[in-house]
Order: structure tokens, then C-alpha cells, then sequence
């Protein structure tokens, strides 16, 4: 399907200030950062996981582990869907159990793509806390999740579709809203 | 992402793109098996049912932990505890075994093309688990796992495939395999158990052993089956042995950092020396730990989702 951009919301300015935000709001809340681990979901939840830990290390000088969680085997549109999902790989390489875990996702919508790493994460270990970090918020919940950290709330349709861009896999860091051709 | 079949007959019906899509999905999943928790729920409510016809500890458990880890509900049958022994036909237990509500079936049968003949009128997944001297797919998918483990890619690799190659599933689903990979495959065996027509599937022939292994990067050892030995294939197994058996001094004329398979079982010292059996060049044990997740790979594909109903 076409798609065409209906509006760019973020550009890197806002993206690069809302990290930094973000960043002082984990370490403000999280007194002892040691205990903290960062799991972004694939694919742009890793790249943001990636950009915080190197903020935690810039402001506060503590290196903080980012393992990498593939939700297909939990999702719960398995059997309703036409496509199949490829598989990739869940890369957690220290235990989570007694851990504050950071969840990290790119844009949050109906909330099932959390729910699912919630399952998956809870099946790894025991984790003292779970936070939730997405970077956009575009409403629309169908589950009672809601998140600790957000880059910025964005009021949408449920056709729009909204893509986070960073410079890591996208080449340049910016938020666009899409809107599928034909459309009004 | 590739994967358009409704069964795994073969590896003959695979694409080349269809099989590196099972092989990067095993990698994907083969981190499960290591998890405290060795489950996720992907499958769950689907019911598989292993049945089979042959003896076989290794193939059978290995579908059934792969089901299980993918939280599917799977029920074991042999012939010997089954009402085969009362002459029910084939198709009838099918028949009877899918009115339960089965979403895939996994056959082992001593009768080539019997996963093929369900497949016709059974509407579940069929999956081959070895059909008499035609195939064993999974296996030669493990095979290929393991070996992109250590070697990275197929092409220009020397995979020599040793033994009873006549009554073997595993070396025609291996070759067929091997060469879509774009590997070279070399047959070794005494002439009674290498006929001549196995060249038509892309592999070179050899009877001579110390030959063929110059310069090898893999060596597939297959088993002696000496089930089948009443026909007399060759003299003698000390004559087999002499010829065929590989030992330490035989394997040093290939690569440096050649690596030693065997499908399983093992005949310790007639077709492999115990020393080489459980040697560091030696996968045996890696081949049975990834087949788990091969045998994930290959139910999460067939399984999961509904895109054979596009195909279809």
C-alpha cells in the first residue's frame, strides 16, 4: 500500500532533548543504577536501549547491560495473522531475577506488544521491578499498560501510522506520522 | 520471509530460500533450549501427534521436547502399543488419529513415500521423520545446522559422506541438501552399497576412503546397518572395517580443521574408533542438541500462522 507522510513531528533537536529528558527521569527514580538492566524489544527498542545506556554512562559513569527481546513466540495475533513473523533472536545475556528492568519500545499502542514481553520477560526471571520506556505514546490502549517514561504523548487515528526514526538504523533521527494513500 | 510448504516430505520440495528461512529460525530459537524455563507459548492448543513405525529414541524425543518447549500438546504412538498389530491399515490410522482433532502428524515408516501417500488425504501437517530408504529431511537439516555452526557457509566446502549409502534416508536427504547449499558431496562405500546412480543427484562417487577424505572439510559417517547385513553387502565386518572404518590416521589427510558427523547410532568401532567418536572434532552430541531446534524451527514454520492458506 502507498503511504504518504502526513506530518513530521519530532525533528533530531527534539528527539536528542526528549532522551536527555528521559535519561534524568530513569536516574532520578532509579537511586541504585547498578541494579538496573535495559531490554529493548525488537528492532527500535534496541537502538533506543542502546542510546540511553550511553546517556546513564555520560551523566552518571555506570554501565548498564542492554539485553535484546524478540516477542514473536509470545504474541498473542499468532493465529489471526495471514503472515508469518520471522523469529529473531532473544539476547539476554545476564540474569534478570532481583533486577529493575527497563523495558524499552518505540512507539506504544494497543499495549499487546508489552504485554507479550511482560510474558516473556517474567519467563526469564524473576525481576524486582519492570519499567516501561516507549518513545512515542499514540494512545489507543487495549490493555491496562501504561508506561513510566514517554518521549513525547501523540493524540492519532487508528489508521495513522507513526514511525520513529533513529540515525543508528534509519540514518537521520526524526518522528513522522504516515497515513496510508486514499485516505482522509 | 520465506516458507510456503504445508508439509516437510523431503528436502527435494524445499527451496533453497525455504531452507535457510528453518535454519535461521532454528538459530533464533535454539536459545530457548538453554533458558531456565525451557518453554515458550507459541503453539500452544495445537496437538501433535508422533507416530511411529520404526525403532528410534533420538528422532522421537527430540520432535517431542521440540513440541513441548513450543508449549503444542503431543501424543507418542508406536506400532508395537498401537492397533497396527491388530491389522489396521495406514490410512485408516490416520484417519482415526485425525478425528481427534491433530494438527500435525510426524511419521517414521519403513515404507518410502508413506508420508507423501497421508498427505494426500489428510489435512493436517505431515511431517517426514524418515520413510524407509527415502528420506529423513530433519535430519539432514540438523546436519546442515551444524555444520554452518562451525563453517559459516556451503559453498566451496568437501563434505564426504562415508558408509552404507543403499539403505540410507539420511545420505539422500543430505545430498539433496548439500547441493542446493552449494556444497561439494562425495560418496564413500563399498560398491554393493554405492551404486553408480547416486552420481544423478549431483554427488561424486568414490570406494576408496583414504582418497576421498583428502582435503575434506566435513566427514558424515553413516551406520552399518546391521539389521540389514543378512544380504551380505561386503565379506566381512573386519573387511569393512579395514576399508571403510574411520580411525585417527585416516582422518588426518583431511583439513586441519575437518569435523567428524554421525546421524546416530554409533557402531563404536566398526564404522568410527571410539577415539574419534568422542573427540573435540567431533559433533555426534552438538548434532542431537540442535536438533531440537531444527525440529522447533521446522513446527513454528509449519504451525504457527496460516501462510500456506496463501499458497494453497
Amino acid at each position: 500500500m502507498e503511504e504518504k507522510i502526513k506530518a513530521k513531528i519530532m525533528d533530531s533537536g527534539k528527539i536528542k532533548r526528549a532522551f536527555n529528558r528521559i535519561t534524568n527521569e530513569i536516574t532520578e527514580r532509579n537511586r541504585d543504577l547498578n541494579n538496573l538492566v535495559i531490554i529493548g524489544i525488537r528492532t527500535r527498542g534496541v537502538f533506543i536501549a542502546k542510546r540511553i545506556s550511553q546517556l546513564i554512562e555520560k551523566f552518571e559513569g555506570i554501565e548498564v547491560p542492554i539485553g535484546i527481546l524478540d516477542i514473536t513466540l509470545y504474541r498473542d495475533d499468532f493465529s489471526e495473522r495471514k503472515e508469518k513473523h520471522i523469529v529473531k533472536q532473544t539476547k539476554i545475556d545476564f540474569s534478570i531475577t532481583d533486577k529493575d528492568v527497563l523495558l524499552v519500545d518505540d512507539v506504544l499502542f494497543t499495549g499487546r506488544t508489552i504485554r507479550a514481553a511482560m510474558d516473556s520477560i517474567i519467563d526469564l526471571g524473576r525481576p524486582k521491578t519492570i519499567q516501561l520506556l516507549v518513545f512515542i505514546d499514540r494512545g489507543h490502549r487495549e490493555l491496562p499498560i501504561k508506561p513510566d517514561y514517554i518521549g513525547k504523548s501523540l493524540p492519532t487515528s487508528r489508521r495513522e501510522k507513526v514511525r520513529v526514526k533513529l540515525k543508528d538504523i534509519d540514518k537521520k533521527d526524526e518522528v513522522i506520522i504516515i497515513e496510508p494513500a486514499g485516505m482522509k | 520471509m520465506v516458507f510456503k510448504q504445508k508439509h516437510l516430505l523431503g528436502i527435494q520440495p524445499l527451496s533453497t530460500s525455504e531452507i535457510i528461512t528453518i535454519l535461521d529460525t532454528a538459530e533464533s530459537l535454539i536459545e530457548i533450549s538453554s533458558r531456565e524455563v525451557k518453554k515458550v507459548p507459541i503453539l500452544r492448543g495445537k496437538t501433535i501427534i508422533n507416530l511411529f513405525y520404526e525403532p528410534s529414541t533420538r528422532t522421537r524425543s527430540s520432535f517431542e521436547l521440540a513440541a513441548k518447549r513450543l508449549s503444542a500438546d503431543i501424543s507418542n504412538f508406536s506400532n508395537q502399543s498401537s492397533s497396527v498389530v491388530k491389522g489396521e491399515t495406514l490410512k485408516d490410522t490416520i484417519l482415526n488419529l485425525e478425528a481427534m482433532n491433530t494438527d500435525a502428524i510426524i511419521i517414521r515408516h519403513a515404507f518410502a513415500g508413506s508420508p507423501y501417500f497421508i498427505s494426500t488425504f489428510c489435512s493436517s501437517h505431515i511431517i517426514n521423520a524418515g520413510d524407509g530408504a527415502h528420506e529423513h529431511p530433519t535430519q539432514a537439516l540438523l546436519d546442515a545446522f551444524t555444520i554452518k555452526q562451525r563453517k559459516k557457509k556451503f559453498s566451496g566446502l568437501k563434505i564426504v559422506i562415508a558408509g552404507d549409502i543403499l539403505h540410507s534416508r539420511v545420505a539422500r536427504s543430505n545430498i539433496l541438501l548439500f547441493k542446493k547449499l552449494g556444497a561439494e558431496v562425495v560418496l564413500v562405500g563399498p560398491p554393493p552399497l554405492l551404486p553408480p546412480y547416486f552420481s544423478k543427484l549431483g554427488a561424486k562417487i568414490d570406494y576408496n576412503l583414504d582418497r576421498a577424505i583428502k582435503g575434506a572439510d566435513v566427514i558424515i559417517m553413516l551406520r552399518i546397518q546391521l539389521e540389514r547385513q543378512d544380504k551380505s553387502f561386503f565379506p566381512s565386518l573386519r573387511e569393512y572395517r579395514k576399508l571403510y572404518s574411520l580411525t585417527r590416521k585416516r582422518f588426518q589427510k583431511a583439513k586441519k580443521d575437518a569435523i567428524i558427523m554421525h546421524p546416530g547410532p554409533i557402531n563404536r568401532d566398526v564404522e568410527i574408533s571410539t577415539d574419534l567418536a568422542d573427540s573435540t572434532e567431533s559433533v555426534i552430541l552438538q548434532q542431537v542438541e540442535n536438533g531440537v531446534a531444527v525440529r522447533m524451527a521446522v513446527l513454528y514454520l509449519l504451525l504457527g500462522g496460516k501462510e500456506h492458506e496463501i499458497a494453497d
